[in-house]
């Protein structure tokens, strides 16, 4: 009986070390961690329109946007402000569901202007948008 | 007195499956993680409450436009008349191509719009203007 308990104290035992195993995946895990930048691509997407090709579009479906150079917002003749732009755009659609919104920014003008006036265009839930630079 | 020491309780924290725990988070980041490949201009991008995040990863074309209008596209600084070349080509390359155009906020609209036209004649129609996000009802 003792000898047969000795024997199996004896026997080598087969096993592969895996104490590092868990300080190796760390090391690994620390890299990755420190590298991953998860600040995804974002923005505003908008399709362009193809070139050469230009639609007639009656001008009862286009409301023209213009912003001038100060950032000014102009909406069928009258100066609106930024935070009501959406409320109007939103009226305008319920009447014409097919309206476009031409968003004719100034050459001059900044480009955060644009994207501001953009952004309230696309909150008001305008499907339809077309940008373009005005022409005197 | 022998006794008492063989009944002495082990205090021990299992640690064999840490190695799992930390696998599983390994694999996570590692899904996660896409390298940043280009090195861009300085630029500082507009806020916007309607941004939204682009799905695809994979077929983006980038292209700054910094305040003194240097154009640079996926890290080759290129002029006006080399965009639409520039832009022609990776479109050839890969028909899917999205445009995420990396303009400063204090650059002239009249210039991107420019960058714009070129993009157009490439035939590089999906565009998406990269903004910071901004919550609805700040700013």
């Amino acid at each position: 009986m003792e000898f047969r308990n000795v024997k199996r104290h004896i026997k080598p035992t087969l096993e592969i070390p895996t104490a590092s195993l868990g300080d190796i995946v760390f090391l690994l895990l620390i890299f990755f961690l420190v590298t991953t930048s998860l600040s995804a691509e974002k923005g505003i997407g908008l399709t362009l329109p193809p070139p050469g090709e230009e639609v007639e579009v009656s001008s009862k479906n286009i409301l023209n946007v213009y912003v001038n150079a100060a950032g000014k917002i102009l909406v069928k003749g009258e100066i609106v402000e930024l935070d009501n732009l959406e409320q109007i755009i939103r009226e305008h659609i319920s009447r014409n569901p097919r309206l476009i919104i031409s968003l004719k920014t100034d050459e001059k003008a900044k480009y955060e202007y644009m994207i501001r006036t953009l952004d309230r265009i696309k909150l008001s839930g305008a499907k339809k948008i077309s940008l373009a630079v005005p022409e005197f | 007195m022998k006794f008492k020491e063989k009944a002495k309780a082990e205090a021990r924290i299992p640690t064999a499956s840490v190695a799992d725990i930390v696998f599983l988070l390994l694999i996570f980041f590692m899904v996660v993680t896409v390298f940043k490949q280009y090195q861009g201009l300085r630029v500082q991008l507009p806020a916007a409450k309607s941004t939204q995040k682009l799905e695809v990863k994979r077929n983006i074309v980038h292209l700054w436009i910094d305040r003194s209008n240097r154009i640079n596209i996926d890290d080759v600084i290129v002029s006006m008349g080399e965009v639409y070349p520039v832009m022609y080509q990776k479109l050839q390359e890969n028909p899917a191509t999205i445009v995420s155009l990396q303009v400063d906020k204090e650059a002239e609209y009249g210039y991107v719009a420019h960058v714009m036209e070129e993009l157009k004649k490439a035939n590089a129609l999906r565009v998406n203007f990269a903004t910071l996000s901004l919550r609805r009802g700040e700013g």
